[in-house]
């Protein structure tokens, strides 16, 4: 409680970073992304790519929610780190099931099927 | 902008401070190696081999497994902030949420899943 | 202070009588050696007892858990066809999994689990149930299309299908997350009580453009359809029958749901994207059809061109592309059940027997099935008296209602493309000699769900009224 009214004695002093800071870092971050998995081909840089923005989204969220003093946002993080977690558990064992098949895990090499 | 000229200083006089006591390391302190000194650990275990090769893949199987387990646990901190306020409902519903976990536990505790050979 | 209430348990009853079912199934799995039959007994009984929670929530219209979830109505109408969807596809996979050596009770579990996710993408009136619906089927689809961890056909389709479909994710969620800064609601009833003062925020709309793009890739609509064939042609084939019918419906649920928020402003730009967007798959779907020979293959480039047709129901924002939509649905899903289930009758081990040349002469070697195939392939042509037709023709009549006549004649040129390839078949099947002469083993459950599948094209075909006078109370 006492953060809190802290945090509201320094909004009004106005030095609080303002919401657009946060949405352009979360937006440069979320480009990076895809721009990681547009490039990369190693199939686990690409994966951490993706995680890449799915936690630009995060910042988002947790800055709109700060900023709407509503907690909607942040709530939704927690489920979005959950199902990333979950992600990553099946990605990672799908990419170990290819490997062990395979021994690689460069998606370019991936042509059984045609592309 | 007014307002990180203060990190900005701290930013260069911290890089400042951690320069000058490198270098200064290097001109005052005395340099007497031995193999025991230069070892990665100095007074842990002798490395039995380079870390930089592939790892049994039987690693992968706990991490995935820890991965999923440790991110659950994020459930329990709003849980845990409201305990009061959400009183016997919440705990309730975290008992659900944590048997949950746990039929996912017996799972891969039956499936052999954490053996290790 | 009040949490839940009676109604939110009874409303949400479907999840909840899944969810139960798919544990139990998991620890059968576990704590019982060769359980696999048994897995498949105790998931079959969970459909039903979540069929039987739907179908008695259906009179209810409500929302549960603070305007989380629908309640009856739309969110039971689409539960029922999913869990029917599972169900025909468990009874498709049995005896397939079995021949192929690959009979695991986790099978049943994951269709379960998947499940789940598309009655809560059905049942969802917020963004956050949507995003989570979204990803418990996908991760399970994942998971199921990898599921012959020693075929390299199958771990390939898993990882391309896991990398896009986790990269369309990231897409969704920048969508929500801007929907949320600009209304700061995730809840699709408050945001349409908002309109259209949000709607003059770019952001928002952004917002809304990023959400088209991840449901883009769920319905695979052209130009985010790439995965598709692969991931097709690569999953095992009941996991594909899945795929096809219950995935799309479900993504076209919360699609139709999602969408019809900003729709309800009519915007001309949001409207043209959308009809764009039908045409290009439409175009692009049936194009490729025509040069396939894998018969995976073909139908996966028929879904995409089926995801155009749907498509043009959102875009024309009537309800009577809404119901043409939800009966498309019906049509499509037993229709493509059908025919892959034939498909995988006839699939030899590997992959062999998939090409058109391997269904030469199948109309005298089994009558029956190639009727049966060449029903299906009537039905997805969009050809009278089968249910392909009706929902075709509510889908093109609804775009001339909504001044879109040029998406209409799209429409039906782009069907004329799909006759060549969709009545190929039958010419291989009656009209050529047969150079296979095997047996063809017909298991029962197979045969008797295919059957059940053209039964229910031909019945909605003839008397479509069974379906529509239930979506007059749902829409």
């Amino acid at each position: 409680m006492r953060a809190r009214r802290e945090c509201l004695a320094c909004r009004e002093k106005k030095v609080m970073i303002p919401l657009n800071h946060y949405l352009l870092l979360s937006a440069f971050l979320f480009s990076c992304g895809v721009l990681g998995v547009v490039v990369r081909r190693n199939a686990i840089i690409v994966f951490m790519s993706i995680e890449l923005m799915l936690n630009a989204v995060n910042l988002s969220l947790v800055a709109f929610g700060q900023f709407l003093g509503d907690a909607t946002g942040q709530m939704l993080v927690f489920f979005v780190m959950v199902v990333a977690a979950a992600e990553a558990a099946v990605g990672l064992a799908i990419i170990i099931s290819l490997f062990r098949n395979k021994q690689t895990v460069n998606i370019d090499e991936l042509n059984i099927l045609k592309w | 902008m007014q307002s990180y000229i203060p990190i900005f200083l701290m930013i260069g006089v911290s890089a400042f401070l951690g320069i000058v006591f490198l270098v200064l390391q290097r001109f005052l302190g005395p340099h007497r190696p031995n193999p025991e000194k230069l070892s990665t650990y100095e007074s842990g275990m002798p490395p039995v081999k380079s870390a930089r090769e592939r790892f049994s893949v039987k690693y992968y199987m706990v991490a995935v497994l820890f991965i999923l387990f440790d991110i659950e646990v994020i459930f329990l901190y709003p849980w845990a902030v409201n305990f009061r306020a959400l009183g016997l409902f919440g705990y309730v519903e975290m008992i659900l949420f944590i048997l949950i976990l746990l039929v996912g536990y017996l799972y891969i505790l039956k499936k052999g899943a954490l053996q290790w050979d | 202070m009040e949490f839940f209430s009676p109604t939110d348990l009874l409303g949400s009853s479907p999840i909840l009588a899944l969810g139960l079912f798919s544990l139990i199934a998991l620890l059968v799995n576990a704590f019982l050696k060769n359980s696999a039959g048994m897995v498949f007994y105790v998931s079959a009984v969970g459909i039903f007892v979540a069929i039987g929670c739907s179908i008695y929530t259906f009179p209810m219209n409500a929302t549960a858990f603070s305007d989380m979830l629908l309640v009856g109505g739309y969110a039971s109408f689409f539960s029922v066809l999913f869990l029917v969807i599972a169900l025909f596809s468990m009874f498709i996979a049995k005896p397939y999994l079995e021949r192929e050596q690959y009979h695991y009770g986790e099978y049943y579990v994951l269709i379960l689990l998947a499940t789940i996710g598309m009655v809560m993408l059905a049942s969802s009136a917020d963004l956050i149930t949507a995003f989570l619906g979204i990803e418990m089927m996908s991760v399970s689809f994942y998971v199921l299309a990898g599921y012959f961890r020693g075929k390299l056909s199958s771990n390939e389709s898993a990882l391309k299908y896991f990398l896009l479909g986790a990269f369309a994710t990231g897409f969704l969620l920048y969508g929500i997350a801007l929907i949320y800064g600009t209304t700061g609601t995730t809840n699709l009833l408050r945001i349409v009580t908002m309109y259209p003062q949000p709607f003059n925020d770019p952001l928002h709309i952004i917002g809304w453009g990023l959400i088209l793009i991840g449901f883009g890739f769920k319905v695979a609509a052209v130009p985010f359809h790439m995965w598709v064939p692969d991931v097709y042609e690569g999953a095992p084939t009941p996991v594909t029958a899945f795929m096809s019918t219950g995935g799309k419906a479900a993504a076209f649920s919360v699609f139709l749901m999602t969408f019809s928020v900003p729709m309800s402003m009519r915007d001309e730009r949001l409207m043209t994207v959308l009809a764009v967007l039908a045409a290009a798959s439409m175009l692009l779907g049936n194009w490729f059809g025509l040069s396939q020979t894998n018969l995976k293959r073909m139908l996966a480039y028929s879904s995409i061109a089926h995801a155009g047709y749907m498509i043009i129901g959102i875009a024309s924002a009537t309800p009577m592309g809404q119901q043409g939509i939800a009966f498309y649905l019906v049509s499509y899903a037993l229709t493509n059940l059908g025919a892959f289930g034939i498909i995988a009758m006839m699939e030899k081990e590997n992959g062999g027997n998939l090409n058109y040349e391997d269904y030469a002469g199948l109309g005298k070697r089994k009558p029956a099935l190639a009727a049966l195939l060449a029903m299906f392939m009537f039905s997805l042509t969009g050809i009278p008296p089968f249910a392909g037709f009706i929902g075709k023709y509510y889908l093109f009549a609804s775009a001339v209602q909504s001044h879109m006549t040029w998406l209409a004649i799209f429409g039906v040129i782009t069907s004329l493309f799909s006759t060549y390839y969709y009545l190929r078949i039958i010419v291989y099947m009656y009209f050529k000699e047969a150079t296979n002469h095997e047996e063809i083993k017909l298991p029962g459950l197979t045969f008797a769900t295919v059957i059940l599948c053209g039964a229910g094209i031909v019945l909605f075909g003839i008397v479509p009224s069974l379906i529509f006078d239930l979506m007059k109370s749902i829409f």
